[in-house]
C-alpha cells in the first residue's frame, strides 16, 4: 500500500447492479480517501447496503469498477477477495453473528479463519478478549448471541470488526432500531475505534444524528472520552457525507455543502436541531444524559 | 414470453453450479471434519427413532399383506423372502431417505435460510470462509455416509417387523423366516440397496443446502425455502428410484 495519506482506500466507478432488472446501484462513482469518515445517507432500499457488500466482493456489479485499497475486485476470485476482506472488517445491519458460536469464537472467528490473519487459537480469543474489553462487553465471552439485546449484538458486532485493526471499517446502518441512548453508545464506539487506529470509515445510515456526531467529536485516548473537534488538521481527511436515492448517489461533499443543499431530498435528512446533543464527558460504551 | 421459465431455468442452474462446488469442496482443503461428525450424529443418530420405527411397521405391514395375497396360492412360506427383497431394494432406500429428506432436507433449508437472511452467510464470507466449504459440503459428506447406514438399520428392522407377523401370526418357525429371508438377497440387491441411499443422500443434501442458500424474504422466506426442500427433495428421489431400478432390472 502507498504511504500517499490522501490515497484511495474505496473507489467506485460507474457501479451498476441489478436484482430482477431493478436497478440497485444506478452508475455509482465515489472514492474514499485513506483517514476519511464516509457518510452514506439514504432512506431504506436505496442501496445503502447493496453498495456495502458490493465494496466488500460479495456481490458482484453489473457494469463499472470497485478498488479497494487500490486494486480492482471486480473479477477477483473469492480466495482473492478473501486476502481482500482480511484488511476490511464489516458490522452488518443486525451484527450477522454466528448463532451456533458463543461471543468470543464469534469475535475470534476472523483470526481463526481468515489467511492472512491467522493466530493460534489462544492468541485469537485473547485478542477477542480485549476486542471485547473495547466495548465494554467482556463478561460475555462464554454467552450465546441470543442471548443478548440488538445494542449488545451490535456491540458485539463491532468488537469483530475491529478485533483484527483493519484500516478500512464498513459499518451498515449500525443504529438503524436502537433506541437513542444505545445509538450513542454506538457512535461513540464507532468514534473510538476510528481514532484509536486511524481507520478509514465507511458507515451507511439513515440518520444524519450519526453523521454529525462523527464529524463533530473525536476520541481523546488521555481522558477516555469523546470531545469536539475543534479544528480538523490540514493533514487529515475530515468527514464527507454522500446521500443516495434509488440507487445513485445524489450528493456528495461535506457537512457545510450538505446543510447548504437545496435538493428536497438531501434536505430531508439534514436536521439541525441533531447537532447538539452529544456531551464531551462521554466515554465510549457510557451512556449519555439524554 | 417466456419469462415464467426463467426462475426454474435459473433455480436448475443455480443447483448444478453448488453440485459442482460442493463436490470440488468435497476434496479440497479445508475440511471441517468437526461439521461433518457434528452433521452425521444430527442426521444419523437423530433420526434412528423414525427409521426404526418406520422400517419396523413397514415391514409387519408388508408381512400381513403378502401373507394374505400369498395364502391363494399355498405359498405363505414365501412371506420371509418377499418382504426381505422389497425392504433391501425398495423400501429400505426410499423410506429411508425419504424420512430423512422430511428431517434433513428442511433441517438444513431452514438453518442456511435463517443464516442467509440475518446475514450470517454474507458475515461467513467476509470474515475469510467459504460457505459451501463449511456449511454445504460437511452436510453432503456427512449425508451420504449415514443414510446407507441408516438404511441398513431400517432393512433390518423391518426383517424384525415381518418376523414378528410371521412368527406371531402366522406360526412360522424363526429358522425357516431368518433362513428364507437370508437365502433371498443376492449381492446385487445388496449393491442396489445400498446405492441408491447414497444416491439419495446427494439430492437430501443438496437440495436442503440449495433451498437453504436461496432463501430470501425473511422468515416467510425460510418457511418457503423449507417446505420447497421437502417437496422438491421427495419427488426427486422418487425419480431416481425409477431410474436406478430400471439399470439394475436390466442388466
Amino acid at each position: 500500500m502507498s504511504a500517499d495519506p490522501s490515497a484511495s482506500v474505496l473507489r467506485f466507478e460507474g457501479v451498476s447492479l441489478a436484482f430482477d432488472e431493478t436497478p440497485a446501484l444506478d452508475s455509482v462513482s465515489f472514492e474514499v480517501r485513506r483517514g476519511e469518515t464516509r457518510i452514506i445517507l439514504g432512506s431504506a432500499g436505496s442501496g445503502k447496503t447493496v453498495l456495502l457488500k458490493t465494496a466488500l466482493g460479495l456481490l458482484k456489479p453489473d457494469s463499472g469498477r470497485v478498488f479497494v485499497f487500490g486494486g480492482q475486485i471486480k473479477d477477483l476470485t473469492e480466495a482473492r477477495l478473501f486476502d481482500i476482506r482480511a484488511r476490511v472488517g464489516i458490522l452488518f445491519q443486525e451484527g450477522g453473528l454466528f448463532d451456533s458460536l458463543s461471543i468470543g469464537e464469534n469475535v475470534a472467528y476472523p483470526l481463526l479463519n481468515q489467511r492472512l490473519l491467522r493466530v493460534e487459537p489462544a492468541e485469537a480469543l485473547r485478542r477477542a478478549g480485549e476486542a471485547l474489553r473495547f466495548v465494554e462487553l467482556e463478561h460475555t465471552l462464554e454467552k450465546f448471541p441470543s442471548e443478548l439485546s440488538g445494542g449488545m449484538r451490535r456491540r458485539i458486532g463491532i468488537a469483530r470488526a475491529v478485533v483484527s485493526r483493519p484500516p478500512l471499517v464498513l459499518y451498515d446502518s449500525p443504529t438503524a432500531g436502537l433506541d437513542p441512548i444505545t445509538a450513542h453508545t454506538i457512535i461513540s464506539l464507532i468514534i473510538k475505534a476510528r481514532d484509536l487506529e486511524n481507520t478509514t470509515t465507511v458507515i451507511v445510515t439513515q440518520r444524519y444524528q450519526d453523521g454529525i456526531w462523527l464529524d463533530n467529536f473525536r476520541y481523546n485516548p488521555k481522558s477516555g472520552g469523546l470531545e469536539p473537534v475543534r479544528h480538523a488538521g490540514p493533514d487529515k481527511p475530515g468527514t464527507m457525507f454522500s446521500v443516495m436515492r434509488e440507487g445513485r448517489i445524489v450528493f456528495e461533499g461535506d457537512r457545510k455543502e450538505l446543510e447548504g443543499c437545496r435538493d428536497p431530498y438531501v434536505a430531508k435528512f439534514v436536521k439541525r436541531e441533531t447537532s447538539a446533543p452529544l456531551r464531551s464527558r462521554s466515554g465510549a460504551g457510557t451512556e449519555p444524559r439524554p | 414470453m417466456l419469462d415464467f421459465l426463467k426462475a426454474p431455468i435459473q433455480s436448475v442452474q443455480d443447483f448444478f453450479v453448488l453440485s459442482a462446488k460442493t463436490i470440488r469442496g468435497v476434496f479440497r482443503r479445508p475440511h471441517y471434519w468437526d461439521d461433518v461428525f457434528l452433521q452425521m450424529d444430527v442426521i444419523g443418530f437423530g433420526s434412528l427413532p423414525i427409521v426404526i420405527l418406520t422400517g419396523f411397521f413397514s415391514g409387519a405391514v408388508m408381512a400381513l399383506q403378502m401373507s394374505k395375497a400369498l395364502a391363494q396360492y399355498g405359498a405363505v412360506g414365501k412371506t420371509g423372502e418377499l418382504v426381505t427383497i422389497s425392504l433391501v431394494r425398495e423400501l429400505g432406500p426410499v423410506l429411508t431417505s425419504l424420512m430423512v429428506a422430511g428431517r434433513n432436507s428442511s433441517g438444513m433449508a431452514s438453518e442456511l435460510g435463517s443464516m442467509k437472511v440475518t446475514e450470517q452467510i454474507d458475515a461467513m464470507r467476509a470474515l475469510g470462509t467459504d460457505p459451501v466449504q463449511k456449511l454445504v459440503a460437511p452436510r453432503l459428506m456427512a449425508t451420504c455416509s449415514v443414510l446407507p447406514l441408516l438404511t441398513v438399520v431400517a432393512d433390518f428392522m423391518g426383517m424384525l417387523g415381518g418376523f414378528v407377523i410371521a412368527y406371531t401370526l402366522l406360526q412360522m418357525s424363526p429358522e425357516f423366516y431368518w433362513n428364507s429371508a437370508w437365502q433371498s438377497i443376492g449381492y446385487s440387491d445388496i449393491f442396489q440397496g445400498l446405492i441408491k441411499p447414497f444416491s439419495f443422500a446427494v439430492i437430501v443434501a443438496l437440495v436442503g443446502c440449495h433451498y437453504g442458500l436461496r432463501t430470501t424474504g425473511g422468515t416467510q422466506g425460510v418457511g418457503r425455502s423449507t417446505t420447497r426442500a421437502v417437496v422438491v427433495a421427495s419427488v426427486w428421489i422418487f425419480v431416481l428410484d425409477f431410474f436406478i431400478t430400471r439399470f439394475f432390472v436390466n442388466i
